[in-house]
Protein backbone atom coordinates (compact mmCIF):
# COMPACT_ATOMS: atom_id res chain seq x y z
CA UNK A 1 0.00 0.00 0.00
CA UNK A 2 1.45 3.60 -0.66
CA UNK A 3 -1.22 5.77 1.15
CA UNK A 4 -2.41 7.24 -2.23
CA UNK A 5 -5.17 5.19 -4.57
CA UNK A 6 -3.28 6.32 -7.92
CA UNK A 7 -2.22 2.75 -8.63
CA UNK A 8 1.20 1.47 -8.72
CA UNK A 9 3.86 2.70 -11.35
CA UNK A 10 6.58 -0.13 -10.89
CA UNK A 11 5.05 -4.29 -10.71
CA UNK A 12 8.15 -6.70 -10.17
CA UNK A 13 7.27 -10.15 -10.13
CA UNK A 14 9.32 -13.34 -9.01
CA UNK A 15 12.77 -11.70 -10.51
CA UNK A 16 15.65 -13.39 -9.94
CA UNK A 17 18.99 -12.16 -11.22
CA UNK A 18 22.05 -14.24 -11.35
CA UNK A 19 25.54 -13.15 -11.80
CA UNK A 20 28.33 -16.05 -12.57
CA UNK A 21 28.67 -17.44 -8.92
CA UNK A 22 26.06 -15.36 -7.24
CA UNK A 23 22.51 -14.65 -6.94
CA UNK A 24 22.20 -11.34 -6.48
CA UNK A 25 18.16 -10.93 -6.45
CA UNK A 26 15.90 -13.79 -5.30
CA UNK A 27 12.78 -14.41 -6.16
CA UNK A 28 12.03 -10.71 -5.73
CA UNK A 29 8.11 -9.37 -6.07
CA UNK A 30 7.56 -5.88 -4.97
CA UNK A 31 5.45 -2.81 -6.59
CA UNK A 32 5.90 0.85 -5.97
CA UNK A 33 3.15 2.85 -6.07
CA UNK A 34 2.52 5.72 -8.37
CA UNK A 35 3.45 9.37 -7.64
CA UNK A 36 5.06 8.62 -4.11
CA UNK A 37 8.63 8.83 -2.78
CA UNK A 38 10.30 5.46 -1.73
CA UNK A 39 12.69 4.86 0.14
CA UNK A 40 15.16 1.67 -1.55
CA UNK A 41 17.18 0.48 1.65
CA UNK A 42 19.35 -1.68 2.26
CA UNK A 43 23.21 -2.64 2.85
CA UNK A 44 26.08 -2.50 0.26
CA UNK A 45 25.59 -5.75 -1.78
CA UNK A 46 21.93 -6.16 -1.00
CA UNK A 47 21.10 -6.13 -4.70
CA UNK A 48 19.50 -2.16 -4.77
CA UNK A 49 21.77 -1.24 -7.99
CA UNK A 50 20.60 -4.75 -9.60
CA UNK A 51 16.72 -4.19 -9.05
CA UNK A 52 17.05 -0.84 -9.98
CA UNK A 53 18.97 -1.63 -13.28
CA UNK A 54 16.46 -4.31 -14.40
CA UNK A 55 13.21 -1.51 -14.03
CA UNK A 56 15.42 0.62 -15.43
CA UNK A 57 16.38 -2.03 -18.53
CA UNK A 58 19.69 -1.53 -18.13
CA UNK A 59 19.81 -5.16 -17.05
CA UNK A 60 17.93 -8.41 -17.98
CA UNK A 61 16.34 -10.50 -15.13
CA UNK A 62 17.57 -14.28 -15.19
CA UNK A 63 13.72 -15.01 -14.53
CA UNK A 64 10.70 -12.43 -13.93
CA UNK A 65 9.00 -9.96 -15.01
CA UNK A 66 9.17 -6.49 -14.72
CA UNK A 67 5.98 -3.75 -15.45
CA UNK A 68 6.83 -0.27 -15.74
CA UNK A 69 3.19 1.39 -16.36
CA UNK A 70 1.93 -1.84 -17.37
CA UNK A 71 5.09 -2.34 -19.71
CA UNK A 72 7.86 -4.15 -20.17
CA UNK A 73 10.59 -1.78 -20.36
CA UNK A 74 13.30 -3.78 -22.13
CA UNK A 75 13.48 -2.47 -25.25
CA UNK A 76 10.41 -0.23 -25.03
CA UNK A 77 10.45 3.13 -26.59
CA UNK A 78 7.53 4.19 -25.22
CA UNK A 79 7.99 3.53 -21.83
CA UNK A 80 11.97 4.67 -21.67
CA UNK A 81 11.68 7.86 -21.99
CA UNK A 82 9.40 8.42 -18.94
CA UNK A 83 11.93 6.46 -16.64
CA UNK A 84 15.18 8.33 -15.40
CA UNK A 85 18.10 6.21 -13.56
CA UNK A 86 20.64 8.59 -12.08
CA UNK A 87 23.87 6.45 -10.54
CA UNK A 88 26.96 7.36 -8.06
CA UNK A 89 29.14 5.89 -10.93
CA UNK A 90 27.32 7.68 -13.77
CA UNK A 91 29.37 7.78 -17.37
CA UNK A 92 30.34 10.52 -19.61
CA UNK A 93 32.03 11.08 -22.92
CA UNK A 94 35.73 11.73 -22.34
CA UNK A 95 35.52 15.67 -23.00
CA UNK A 96 31.76 16.16 -21.72
CA UNK A 97 31.12 19.45 -19.74
CA UNK A 98 28.14 19.21 -17.92
CA UNK A 99 25.92 21.90 -20.14
CA UNK A 100 26.48 18.55 -22.98
CA UNK A 101 25.55 16.39 -20.47
CA UNK A 102 22.18 18.40 -19.29
CA UNK A 103 21.92 18.89 -23.65
CA UNK A 104 21.69 15.41 -23.99
CA UNK A 105 19.28 14.80 -21.08
CA UNK A 106 17.18 17.97 -22.23
CA UNK A 107 16.73 15.69 -25.32
CA UNK A 108 16.34 12.13 -23.67
CA UNK A 109 13.74 13.48 -21.59
CA UNK A 110 10.26 15.34 -22.91
CA UNK A 111 9.41 16.51 -19.68
CA UNK A 112 12.82 18.65 -18.90
CA UNK A 113 12.68 22.05 -17.95
CA UNK A 114 15.70 24.32 -18.23
CA UNK A 115 14.28 27.08 -16.16
CA UNK A 116 14.17 24.51 -13.06
CA UNK A 117 17.93 22.74 -14.86
CA UNK A 118 19.63 26.75 -14.51
CA UNK A 119 18.33 27.02 -10.89
CA UNK A 120 20.09 23.97 -9.60
CA UNK A 121 23.19 24.86 -11.61
CA UNK A 122 23.20 27.96 -9.72
CA UNK A 123 22.02 26.63 -6.45
CA UNK A 124 24.79 23.90 -6.95
CA UNK A 125 27.53 25.92 -8.10
CA UNK A 126 28.30 23.67 -11.05
CA UNK A 127 31.23 24.66 -12.88
CA UNK A 128 30.66 25.77 -17.07
CA UNK A 129 34.17 25.17 -17.83
CA UNK A 130 35.46 22.26 -16.10
CA UNK A 131 35.30 18.58 -17.65
CA UNK A 132 32.87 16.81 -15.84
CA UNK A 133 35.64 13.91 -16.05
CA UNK A 134 38.09 16.25 -13.87
CA UNK A 135 35.38 17.48 -11.35
CA UNK A 136 35.29 16.54 -7.88
CA UNK A 137 33.26 13.82 -6.59
CA UNK A 138 30.89 16.40 -4.98
CA UNK A 139 30.46 18.30 -8.57
CA UNK A 140 30.08 15.29 -10.56
CA UNK A 141 27.07 14.33 -7.67
CA UNK A 142 25.57 17.31 -8.59
CA UNK A 143 25.49 17.54 -12.18
CA UNK A 144 23.92 14.16 -11.60
CA UNK A 145 21.29 15.29 -9.05
CA UNK A 146 20.67 17.94 -11.59
CA UNK A 147 19.44 15.72 -14.19
CA UNK A 148 17.62 13.59 -12.16
CA UNK A 149 15.42 16.56 -11.07
CA UNK A 150 14.85 18.43 -13.82
CA UNK A 151 13.96 15.64 -16.04
CA UNK A 152 10.90 15.51 -14.32
CA UNK A 153 10.56 12.27 -15.57
CA UNK A 154 7.73 9.80 -14.12
CA UNK A 155 9.90 7.54 -12.26
CA UNK A 156 12.89 8.76 -10.92
CA UNK A 157 15.53 6.55 -9.80
CA UNK A 158 18.64 7.91 -7.36
CA UNK A 159 21.15 5.69 -6.77
CA UNK A 160 22.81 7.21 -4.18
CA UNK A 161 24.28 9.81 -6.42
CA UNK A 162 23.79 12.29 -3.35
CA UNK A 163 26.64 10.43 -1.51
CA UNK A 164 29.41 12.82 -3.11
CA UNK A 165 27.81 15.54 -2.05
CA UNK A 166 28.53 17.29 1.74
CA UNK A 167 25.92 17.66 4.20
CA UNK A 168 24.94 21.33 2.88
CA UNK A 169 24.64 20.19 -0.67
CA UNK A 170 22.31 17.26 0.45
CA UNK A 171 20.20 19.24 2.24
CA UNK A 172 19.66 21.26 -0.61
CA UNK A 173 18.84 18.14 -2.93
CA UNK A 174 16.37 17.39 -0.12
CA UNK A 175 14.64 20.56 0.03
CA UNK A 176 14.68 20.84 -4.08
CA UNK A 177 13.60 17.45 -4.47
CA UNK A 178 10.60 18.37 -1.88
CA UNK A 179 9.78 21.16 -3.41
CA UNK A 180 9.57 20.17 -6.81
CA UNK A 181 7.95 16.87 -5.85
CA UNK A 182 5.06 19.02 -4.74
CA UNK A 183 4.84 20.94 -7.68
CA UNK A 184 4.81 18.11 -9.81
CA UNK A 185 3.85 14.52 -8.43
CA UNK A 186 6.02 11.89 -9.79
CA UNK A 187 7.40 8.63 -8.66
CA UNK A 188 10.62 8.50 -7.03
CA UNK A 189 12.81 5.79 -5.86
CA UNK A 190 15.78 7.13 -3.40
CA UNK A 191 18.42 4.25 -2.51
CA UNK A 192 20.47 5.66 0.56
CA UNK A 193 21.86 4.21 3.77
CA UNK A 194 21.65 7.72 5.11
CA UNK A 195 18.67 6.23 6.68
CA UNK A 196 17.74 8.91 9.42
CA UNK A 197 18.68 11.53 6.68
CA UNK A 198 15.60 10.49 4.27
CA UNK A 199 13.55 8.91 6.57
CA UNK A 200 10.81 11.99 6.86
CA UNK A 201 11.14 12.60 3.00
CA UNK A 202 10.09 8.79 2.03
CA UNK A 203 6.49 7.87 2.25
CA UNK A 204 7.23 3.94 1.94
CA UNK A 205 10.33 1.97 2.85
CA UNK A 206 11.13 -1.06 0.13
CA UNK A 207 14.10 -3.27 2.39
CA UNK A 208 16.75 -5.37 0.80
CA UNK A 209 18.63 -7.82 2.13
CA UNK A 210 20.59 -10.61 0.44
CA UNK A 211 18.94 -10.33 -2.87
CA UNK A 212 15.66 -10.36 -0.87
CA UNK A 213 12.70 -8.48 0.40
CA UNK A 214 12.35 -8.20 3.92
CA UNK A 215 10.34 -5.31 4.33
CA UNK A 216 7.83 -3.24 2.05
CA UNK A 217 5.71 -0.65 4.04
CA UNK A 218 4.32 3.00 4.31
CA UNK A 219 6.89 4.41 6.81
CA UNK A 220 4.33 5.70 9.64
CA UNK A 221 3.02 1.94 9.83
CA UNK A 222 6.76 0.83 10.68
CA UNK A 223 6.57 2.76 13.72
CA UNK A 224 4.82 0.37 15.25
CA UNK A 225 6.79 -2.81 14.39
CA UNK A 226 9.41 -2.57 17.00
CA UNK A 227 9.40 -0.65 20.69
CA UNK A 228 12.43 0.02 22.48
CA UNK A 229 11.83 -0.94 26.84
CA UNK A 230 14.42 0.86 29.05
CA UNK A 231 14.07 0.13 32.70
CA UNK A 232 15.06 -2.40 35.70
CA UNK A 233 16.36 -5.22 33.92
CA UNK A 234 14.18 -7.73 36.07
CA UNK A 235 11.18 -5.89 35.17
CA UNK A 236 12.15 -5.75 31.07
CA UNK A 237 12.51 -9.76 31.44
CA UNK A 238 9.39 -10.30 33.02
CA UNK A 239 7.50 -8.00 30.28
CA UNK A 240 9.22 -9.47 27.39
CA UNK A 241 8.64 -13.28 28.00
CA UNK A 242 7.14 -14.88 25.02
CA UNK A 243 7.87 -11.45 22.40
CA UNK A 244 10.05 -11.97 20.13
CA UNK A 245 13.20 -9.74 21.19
CA UNK A 246 15.27 -7.71 18.66
CA UNK A 247 18.18 -6.34 20.66
CA UNK A 248 19.18 -6.41 24.23
CA UNK A 249 21.50 -4.41 26.14
CA UNK A 250 22.50 -4.16 30.08
CA UNK A 251 24.25 -2.40 31.88
CA UNK A 252 24.07 -3.70 35.73
CA UNK A 253 20.49 -3.71 36.18
CA UNK A 254 19.44 -1.62 34.05
CA UNK A 255 18.73 -3.07 30.65
CA UNK A 256 17.60 -1.57 27.12
CA UNK A 257 15.36 -4.34 25.13
CA UNK A 258 14.04 -4.02 21.63
CA UNK A 259 11.06 -5.93 20.92
CA UNK A 260 9.04 -6.93 17.78
CA UNK A 261 5.65 -5.74 17.57
CA UNK A 262 3.13 -2.96 18.59
CA UNK A 263 2.25 -2.95 22.60
CA UNK A 264 -1.22 -3.71 23.51
CA UNK A 265 -3.15 -0.93 25.77
CA UNK A 266 -3.06 -3.16 28.70
CA UNK A 267 0.54 -4.05 27.96
CA UNK A 268 1.45 -0.14 27.78
CA UNK A 269 -0.40 0.16 31.27
CA UNK A 270 1.82 -2.80 32.72
CA UNK A 271 4.76 -1.05 31.56
CA UNK A 272 3.96 1.49 33.45
CA UNK A 273 2.95 -0.03 36.45
CA UNK A 274 6.16 -1.97 36.24
CA UNK A 275 7.77 1.82 36.16
CA UNK A 276 9.82 0.94 32.35
CA UNK A 277 10.49 3.43 30.66
CA UNK A 278 9.46 3.23 26.39
CA UNK A 279 11.12 4.61 23.58
CA UNK A 280 10.51 4.66 19.88
CA UNK A 281 12.48 2.84 17.31
CA UNK A 282 14.16 5.28 14.57
CA UNK A 283 13.87 3.75 10.84
CA UNK A 284 17.55 3.52 11.21
CA UNK A 285 17.51 1.36 13.96
CA UNK A 286 14.47 -0.88 12.95
CA UNK A 287 16.38 -1.27 9.56
CA UNK A 288 19.57 -2.51 11.38
CA UNK A 289 18.03 -4.88 13.53
CA UNK A 290 15.74 -5.99 11.17
CA UNK A 291 18.55 -6.71 8.59
CA UNK A 292 20.60 -8.25 11.19
CA UNK A 293 18.40 -10.80 12.31
CA UNK A 294 17.57 -11.72 8.48
CA UNK A 295 21.08 -12.48 8.74
CA UNK A 296 21.27 -14.44 11.68
CA UNK A 297 18.45 -16.56 10.58
CA UNK A 298 20.24 -17.39 7.29
CA UNK A 299 23.40 -18.26 9.04
CA UNK A 300 21.50 -20.64 11.13
CA UNK A 301 19.88 -22.19 8.14
CA UNK A 302 23.17 -23.15 6.59
CA UNK A 303 24.57 -24.18 9.88
CA UNK A 304 21.30 -26.87 10.02
CA UNK B 1 11.09 17.61 15.32
CA UNK B 2 11.14 14.55 18.59
CA UNK B 3 10.87 10.82 17.71
CA UNK B 4 8.45 10.60 20.51
CA UNK B 5 5.15 10.34 18.43
CA UNK B 6 4.27 10.02 14.74
CA UNK B 7 5.44 13.14 12.71
CA UNK B 8 1.93 13.53 11.50
CA UNK B 9 0.46 13.97 14.72
CA UNK B 10 3.01 16.94 15.90
CA UNK B 11 1.84 18.49 12.72
CA UNK B 12 -1.75 18.46 13.93
CA UNK B 13 -0.29 19.21 17.73
CA UNK B 14 1.54 22.21 16.05
CA UNK B 15 -1.42 24.03 13.79
CA UNK B 16 -3.61 23.30 17.38
CA UNK B 17 -0.98 24.98 19.10
CA UNK B 18 -1.13 27.92 16.96
CA UNK B 19 -4.80 27.76 17.29
CA UNK B 20 -4.61 28.08 21.11
CA UNK B 21 -2.32 31.09 20.72
CA UNK B 22 -4.48 32.97 18.57
CA UNK B 23 -1.16 32.91 16.15
CA UNK B 24 -3.68 31.68 13.57
CA UNK B 25 -7.21 32.91 13.92
CA UNK B 26 -10.56 31.70 13.49
CA UNK B 27 -11.87 32.24 9.89
CA UNK B 28 -7.77 32.61 9.22
CA UNK B 29 -6.41 30.10 6.46
CA UNK B 30 -4.27 27.92 6.93
CA UNK B 31 -0.91 26.36 6.00
CA UNK B 32 -1.24 24.17 2.95
CA UNK B 33 -0.32 20.40 2.84
CA UNK B 34 3.04 22.07 0.40
CA UNK B 35 3.84 24.65 2.74
CA UNK B 36 4.24 22.45 5.59
CA UNK B 37 5.61 19.88 4.09
CA UNK B 38 8.38 22.62 2.78
CA UNK B 39 8.85 23.99 5.99
CA UNK B 40 9.29 20.90 7.60
CA UNK B 41 11.08 19.02 5.13
CA UNK B 42 8.35 16.25 5.42
CA UNK B 43 6.84 14.30 2.79
CA UNK B 44 3.76 16.02 1.95
CA UNK B 45 1.55 12.79 2.30
CA UNK B 46 2.70 12.91 5.90
CA UNK B 47 1.35 16.69 6.37
CA UNK B 48 -1.27 15.41 4.24
CA UNK B 49 -2.49 13.23 7.21
CA UNK B 50 -1.87 15.55 9.92
CA UNK B 51 -4.18 17.51 8.47
CA UNK B 52 -6.71 15.30 8.07
CA UNK B 53 -6.36 14.64 11.56
CA UNK B 54 -7.74 18.33 11.92
CA UNK B 55 -10.71 18.37 9.66
CA UNK B 56 -11.50 15.15 11.25
CA UNK B 57 -12.33 16.71 14.32
CA UNK B 58 -13.69 20.04 13.17
CA UNK B 59 -10.89 21.86 13.38
CA UNK B 60 -10.18 22.21 10.15
CA UNK B 61 -12.36 22.81 7.16
CA UNK B 62 -11.84 22.82 3.60
CA UNK B 63 -13.30 25.62 0.86
CA UNK B 64 -13.13 24.47 -2.40
CA UNK B 65 -10.65 25.59 -4.54
CA UNK B 66 -9.40 27.73 -1.18
CA UNK B 67 -7.74 25.61 0.93
CA UNK B 68 -8.03 24.94 4.55
CA UNK B 69 -9.26 27.05 6.88
CA UNK B 70 -9.45 26.92 10.69
CA UNK B 71 -13.20 26.44 11.55
CA UNK B 72 -15.39 29.10 13.68
CA UNK B 73 -15.36 27.82 17.42
CA UNK B 74 -12.51 26.07 17.29
CA UNK B 75 -10.14 27.31 19.54
CA UNK B 76 -12.99 27.06 22.20
CA UNK B 77 -13.36 23.30 21.03
CA UNK B 78 -9.37 22.96 21.25
CA UNK B 79 -9.40 24.02 24.65
CA UNK B 80 -12.56 21.62 25.95
CA UNK B 81 -10.60 18.63 24.49
CA UNK B 82 -7.27 19.91 26.56
CA UNK B 83 -9.64 20.27 29.82
CA UNK B 84 -10.89 16.73 29.27
CA UNK B 85 -7.03 15.15 28.71
CA UNK B 86 -5.75 17.54 31.64
CA UNK B 87 -6.09 15.00 34.23
CA UNK B 88 -4.48 11.83 31.72
CA UNK B 89 -2.08 13.95 30.08
CA UNK B 90 -0.76 16.23 33.28
CA UNK B 91 -1.95 14.99 37.11
CA UNK B 92 -1.39 10.60 36.44
CA UNK B 93 2.16 11.60 35.24
CA UNK B 94 2.78 13.84 38.68
CA UNK B 95 1.29 11.50 40.87
CA UNK B 96 3.73 8.52 39.72
CA UNK B 97 6.45 11.17 40.47
CA UNK B 98 5.12 12.00 43.80
CA UNK B 99 4.57 7.93 44.61
CA UNK B 100 8.53 8.11 43.99
CA UNK B 101 9.71 10.74 46.03
CA UNK B 102 7.07 10.18 48.78
CA UNK B 103 5.56 13.29 48.63
CA UNK B 104 1.46 13.24 49.99
CA UNK B 105 -1.48 14.61 48.47
CA UNK B 106 -1.41 17.59 51.66
CA UNK B 107 2.08 18.28 49.88
CA UNK B 108 1.18 18.21 46.50
CA UNK B 109 -1.71 20.84 47.16
CA UNK B 110 0.81 22.89 49.20
CA UNK B 111 3.14 23.04 46.44
CA UNK B 112 0.47 23.78 43.84
CA UNK B 113 -1.09 26.45 46.11
CA UNK B 114 2.67 28.31 46.25
CA UNK B 115 3.14 28.08 42.29
CA UNK B 116 -0.35 29.32 41.30
CA UNK B 117 0.26 32.31 43.53
CA UNK B 118 3.46 33.07 41.95
CA UNK B 119 2.11 32.38 38.18
CA UNK B 120 -0.63 34.32 39.02
CA UNK B 121 -3.63 32.21 39.08
CA UNK B 122 -5.87 32.74 41.91
CA UNK B 123 -8.44 30.57 43.41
Amino acid sequence: MSGNTAGQAIEVRSVTRRYKNTTALDDVTVSFGKDAIHGLLGRNGAGKTTLMSIITAQLWPSEGQVEVFGQTPHENEQVLPKICFVREDQRYPEDALAKHAFKAAADAYENWDWDFANRLIADFKVPQKTKIKKMSRGQKSAVAVIIGLASRAEVTFFDEPYMGLDAVARQLFYDRLLEDYAAHPRTFVLSSHLIDEIAHLIENVVLIDGGRILLDEPVEDLRDRAVTIVGRADAIAEFTTGREILHEETMGRIARTTVLGALTEAEQQRVRELDLDLQPVSLQQLIVRLTTRANAENTAEVQS
Amino acid sequence: MDEGRPLFVQIAEEIEGSVLDGSLQEEERAPSTNELAAFHRINPATAAKGINLLVDRGILVKRRGLGMFVAAGAAERLREERRQQFADHYLTPMLAEARHIGLSVENIIQLLRERAQQSGIHE
